[in-house]
């Protein structure tokens, strides 16, 4: 009898001790978003948020300051769509490759592989970048004024992005009965329109989801884009603008905290960076999150 | 499973034509045996493929020895034998699916319409095309029910928007889906009830004008109606393609074929018309199966 009540009480603190893990990490995001929110309202006193987000100047230190984010934002989104556009591609050939090309035994190796590559840190590719691969691209392209230039990072976003993205992808494939691909095939399809026709639209949220998480990734990296990307608060126009210097959201966080004064409004403003950041990642991985729920649902 | 197979095969060899099952489903019965007899009557259909001293190899692993068969157009071929005896096996030689696994080979010939399907050159996707495979799970592509059907078209050309509609609409005509799912096409194929997929892949293959259609086991995930349904369209079927189904439940075998082959560790033990397979077996094995001895 009392064995068994004793027994009972320790699972019902187990229980708690796991529930409370749980929605610690709920408590944290709550608390880290509020924390963001505190920081940043009082910069609402003096700016409107029109101001701030299509302001044309980034210069805190000009009289006043100026603190236009526009310049910033589209840093931030050239840079990420960059990096997406090389590395989707690339990233759906590799786990093709590897999830349905590729022999067993490369299988084994190469995926293990390819997720090591995440395991780098970002200041390795920032070395990179700003050591091998600008200098390079500076004395060899004739068009590329500076070493450190928006396609630079997102050549980098795209290599720290990969590993992500072909792993989820790989996953993805690999997922879809076998049943699908062998009746595509049964249909007098080759390979190569199995692959493209009925593989990939039925891994098609799997591979949403994969980009997404690769995005998200893309835009809260900090440490390679504020080596890499030249570091210039200026508005990048068109095509070009991809070979220019730029500078992100992130990279300005980096940059700047640690000279603004406490509570000054500089340093609200760099916290309104960092809650948009915020939104904009926490809405992305919550897409990320119901496509694959939803796509869960339609295989099974 | 098994037990509910062999004790139809039982009641069957008794010459009580599956009565438990004609009893659970007794508004389905009269149109299946009329087609039945009607076929009785009809006369000796060609050969479609013919299998001469085939084997087949996983590795040194000899699964289909020496299996010489003939498989006639507009009739229904069953296959049946227990578990491992090599009937998926057999039945993916015939539009050589089993040239996907690797490790596989074989000797012997397989003639559909008389040519080699295993010569040098032969083209895979226009054989593919002309013997059809339905899986033992209903496995439609996620994506919508009309794009499923045009699937296996599409992949040769282009079709223009008529066309395709034409196709869908024939195609699920022609296996009996097409007043159930005519006023939602664009609905997701997974959204349809198993036996409605099953129907769906026949579809897919009616759709690129299969000559024979191949069937491992397409009713073992179904229920009875769902299964009855599909063996009735399997009966109007073959009026244009001739079917081969591998089945484990012998009712079916004996309710829906014209012609069984029993297969027993790779060896065709005994081939011949269903009837004579069924009620007066030559063969002491095939008779110890049909009679359920065997698992
Ligand atoms: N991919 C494979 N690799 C190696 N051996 C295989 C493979 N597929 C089947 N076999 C073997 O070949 C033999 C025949 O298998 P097959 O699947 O054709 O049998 P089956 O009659 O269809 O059985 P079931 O009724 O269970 O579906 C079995 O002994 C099986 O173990
Ligand atoms: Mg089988």
């Amino acid at each position: 009898m009392v064995k068994r009540r004793a027994t009972r009480v320790g699972e019902w603190i187990i229980e708690r001790l796991i529930q409370l893990s749980g929605m610690l990490g709920i408590i944290l995001v709550v608390l880290i978003f509020l924390f963001l929110l505190q920081n940043s309202l009082p910069i609402f006193k003096e700016r409107t948020l029109g101001e701030l987000v299509f302001g044309q100047r980034w210069s805190p230190t000009h009289g006043d300051g100026q603190f236009g984010m526009l310049p910033l934002l589209l840093g931030s989104l050239y840079v990420t769509v960059g990096a997406l556009v090389i590395a989707v591609p690339l990233a759906l050939a590799a786990s093709v490759f590897v999830a349905e090309i590729a022999p067993r035994r490369m299988r084994e190796f190469l995926k293990p592989a390819i997720e090591l590559l995440a395991a780098i840190p970002s200041v390795v590719f920032g070395f990179l970048g700003l050591l091998v691969v600008g200098p390079w691209i500076d004395a060899h392209v004739e068009i590329i004024k500076v070493g450190q230039f928006a396609a630079l990072g997102s050549v980098m976003l795209a290599f720290m992005a990969l590993p992500t993205i072909v792993s989820i992808c790989e996953d993805a494939f690999h997922n879809v009965p076998r049943e699908i691909f062998n009746s595509s095939l049964a249909l007098g399809a080759t390979r190569w329109q199995t692959i493209t026709r009925a593989l990939m639209p039925a891994a098609r949220s799997g591979i949403i989801a994969a980009i997404l998480l690769g995005l998200g990734r893309a835009i809260g990296e900090t440490m390679t884009v504020l080596m890499v990307t030249g570091n210039a608060q200026v508005i990048p126009k068109g095509l070009l603008g991809f070979l220019k210097p730029i500078r992100t959201m992130t990279a300005t966080i980096a940059a700047e905290m640690g000279e603004a004064a406490y509570g000054s409004t500089h340093f609200h403003t760099l916290f309104t960076i960092g809650l948009f950041l915020f939104i904009i990642t926490f809405a992305i991985n919550t897409i990320a999150d119901v496509i694959v729920r939803r796509g869960e649902k339609d295989i099974a | 499973m098994q037990d509910h197979a062999t004790d139809t095969v039982a009641d069957e060899a008794k010459g009580g034509g599956g009565r438990q099952y004609a009893e659970d489903h007794a508004f389905l019965r009269a149109p299946v045996d009329a087609s039945r007899s009607a076929e009785q009557a009809g006369a000796e259909h060609g050969v479609k493929i013919s299998t001469t001293d085939l084997n087949i190899y996983y590795g040194d692993f000899r699964a289909i020895k020496s299996v010489s068969a003939v498989i006639r157009s507009n009739e229904i071929t069953a296959l049946i034998g227990p578990s491992g005896c090599g009937k998926s096996t057999y039945l993916r030689a015939l539009n050589r699916m089993n040239d996907e696994i690797a490790g596989t080979h074989m000797d012997g010939t397989v003639l559909l319409d008389g040519v080699d399907i295993y010569q040098p050159g032969t083209d895979l996707v226009t054989l593919r095309r002309r013997v059809g495979q339905v899986f033992q799970q209903p496995n439609p592509f996620p994506m919508s029910i009309y794009d499923n059907v045009v699937y296996g078209p599409r992949l040769q050309r282009r079709l223009r928007r008529d066309e395709a509609d034409e196709i869908v609409e024939q195609s699920l005509q022609g296996a009996a889906l097409w007043d159930e799912v005519k006023n939602d096409l664009r609905k997701s194929a997974m959204d349809l009830s198993g036996g409605q997929q099953q129907r769906l892949c026949i579809a897919r293959c009616l759709a690129v004008n299969s000559e024979v259609l191949l069937m491992d086991e397409p009713c073992s995930a179904l229920d009875p109606t769902a299964t009855f349904r599909i063996e009735e369209l399997m009966i109007e079927l073959k009026e244009r393609m001739s079917i081969v189904i591998v089945t484990h439940n012998m009712y079916q075998a004996s309710r829906v074929s014209d012609r069984t082959g029993f297969f027993l560790l790779g060896e065709l033990v005994e081939f011949g018309d269903t009837p004579q397979i069924f009620e007066d077996p030559r063969d002491e094995r095939t008779d110890a199966y049909v009679r359920g001895r065997f698992g």
